[in-house]
């Protein structure tokens, strides 16, 4: 499994800024960041290459952050290729509640990184079809 | 013109010695059948007997809002359940509400308070009364209906909301008053003309407006928008409801009702204060049955004058309230404590919620927005999740108050505090 962390942000002028100027002064390196955004408010999710110094570093800041585990992928970086994985949760009633990924451009693979409604039941399925689970360590 | 005016208009010294006799009969009824009264007097070592003219209300207890409260629902009542046809509420501090009862000679009482403000209006039995207040446990909406059939006037009871069914009826039933808080009456106005209406096609000639302040340039507005003459009416529902008191014609503050209720103005020290100071307007209810109250403390701030009025009443008037001894804020008519807002915040299990209640007016509309600061327990990576919560919150804050609130959720510590607190109240409406 895959930590994330999210941390709620009022829709003001600055507060990504404020975000981001936090973790450079902390030397934090992200390795994805996505927003979730509302009219009011986003909440943005981060995964850093030091996950809890980012946390406590962010918290210490004033931003309020919490943390969830995310089932991680690797699959290859070509058409289908995440079509495959969700055949397999779709094809079990399994849904996402929500999805980002990213490409490997050098080893030509693909991250997907994904919440699921049954999470017990999608590591079960991916566990029998062979795919390969990421952690925070191989991200 | 008068309603009762042989009472309206006598002599104060008569009226003195009305209030005199029924001060001292209200005492002796409320020791032998208020436990709450009588554990109150006799710690302060008073036996009915020391009561002797109305001057000796001094020497009274107080009661407060948060009596009623801590006696819910029926506690302080004076009467048998049987003796009580009517009951009333309203939201009180910590979502229990103040809760009042009536019996037959008290709603009797009501409609002639009611009936003689709606006589200072101009009511006559040749009226059209249209009812804009909500009915239910709200006293506006029976208050004023009551009142104006006792008058004989014909009563159009539409209660509140739908504002183009309100304009609609108000010009085809001819209606001559309108009754409604004076916000609803310059929104009323204001679609009148949106829908294409001439005020001059309907028949408007006078409007009874209450249940929260408004000013002087609310006033000149909502009488060119509807071309009728409008007046200021005071009530509140642990007295008896609308029809405490009201203006007359001349315009120079409201004539209490002082045959009913007998009106007094504190200062800080709960000193009496001469006419034209302003302090705290404290009510006893000198014939009230089923809810009969001593020296109530309203709270609002305002001043009394008791010399007879150009009209020829001579009950005390008193002042446009101007403002309040605690925080209660009235929001389109009702009553609003922040405190509720924090009790709805740690009902739900929210760790030290800060919040801050800001109220505006648009389009003649108050607002109300609460600003909540995201506890650490609200926030979740699924925006479905903290939609929630704000949707759970306004709820909960629709149960309690009878009001839609807009929530919305803020950055931890990002309401400005002062001296360590935050500042729980934005008030940008003009007139509060």
């Amino acid at each position: 499994m895959v930590e994330q962390m999210a941390v709620f942000m009022e829709n003001r002028q600055g507060r990504i800024m404020e975000l981001a100027k936090t973790l450079k002064e902390n030397a934090i390196d992200l390795i994805t960041l996505s927003i979730a955004d509302t009219k009011d408010f986003g909440i943005l999710r981060c995964i850093a290459r030091d996950n809890s110094k980012a946390q406590k570093v962010l918290k210490d800041a004033g931003f309020t952050v919490t943390t969830t585990k995310l089932i991680g992928v690797e699959v290859a970086d070509e058409p289908g290729g995440m079509c495959d994985i969700l055949t397999l949760l779709g094809d079990k009633n399994i849904n996402i509640e929500y999805l980002y990924s990213y490409a490997h451009v050098a080893t030509k693979k693909a991250i997907i990184l994904f919440k699921v409604s049954d999470e017990e039941l999608a590591l079960k399925i991916l566990n029998e079809n062979g795919i390969k689970l990421l952690d925070n360590g191989v991200i | 013109m008068y309603f009762n005016k042989e009472i309206e208009c006598m002599k104060r010294s008569e009226l003195k010695a009305l209030q005199s006799e029924r001060l001292c009969a209200l005492v002796k009824y409320v020791y032998e059948r208020v436990p709450f009264y009588k554990n109150k007097m006799d710690a302060l070592k008073l036996k009915p007997s020391d009561i002797k003219s109305i001057d000796d209300i001094v020497k009274l207890p107080f009661t407060e809002k948060t009596d009623l409260r801590d006696n819910y629902p029926f506690g302080l009542f004076a009467v048998d359940k049987k003796d009580v046809v009517r009951v009333h509420a309203s939201s009180g501090t910590t979502g229990k509400m103040t809760v009042v009862g009536y019996t037959r000679d008290d709603l009797e009482v009501w409609a002639e308070v009611m009936a003689r403000s709606l006589t200072c209006a101009g009511v006559t039995p040749d009226s059209t009364v249209h009812v804009a207040y909500g009915y239910g446990l709200f006293t506006g909406g029976f208050g004023a209906h009551c009142g104006a059939e006792k008058i004989g006037a014909r009563v159009i009871p539409v209660s509140s909301g739908n504002t183009a069914r309100q304009v609609t009826i108000l010009k085809d039933f001819e209606a001559t008053t309108l009754c409604c808080t004076p916000s609803y009456a310059a929104y009323i106005g204001e679609s009148i003309r949106q829908h294409g209406y001439d005020i001059k096609d309907f028949k408007l000639k006078s409007g009874v407006f209450g249940a929260e302040p408004w000013t002087e340039e609310l006033r000149s507005k909502i009488e060119q928008s509807l071309n009728l003459k409008a007046f200021d009416i005071y009530g509140l529902s642990e007295i008896i409801g609308p029809g405490v008191s009201i203006e007359c014609n001349a315009n120079k503050g409201l004539h209490v009702w002082e045959d009913h209720f007998y009106p007094e103005i504190l200062g800080n020290d709960f000193e009496p204060l001469s006419d034209g100071e302003t302090g705290e307007l404290v009510f006893t209810t000198l014939t009230k049955q089923a809810l009969p109250l001593l020296r109530y403390r309203t709270k609002d701030l305002c001043t009394l004058d008791r010399s007879v009025c150009v009209c020829g009443r001579t009950h005390a008037r008193m002042g446009k309230i101007t403002g309040r001894k605690d925080d209660m804020l009235i929001v389109r008519g009702i009553n609003v404590f922040p405190s509720q807002i924090e009790t709805v915040l740690m009902q739900m299990g929210y760790l030290s919620p800060t919040y801050q209640i800001i109220v505006g007016r648009e389009n003649n509309t108050d607002t109300m927005e609460v600003k909540v600061e995201l506890a650490q327990n609200m926030l979740s990576d699924v925006v479905a999740n903290v939609e929630s919560i704000i949707d759970d919150i306004g709820k909960r804050l629709y149960s309690v108050l009878g009001l839609n609130v807009k929530v919305r959720l803020v950055e931890a510590n990002s309401i400005p505090r002062s001296e360590g607190k935050a500042v729980r109240v934005i008030d940008n409406r003009k007139n509060k």
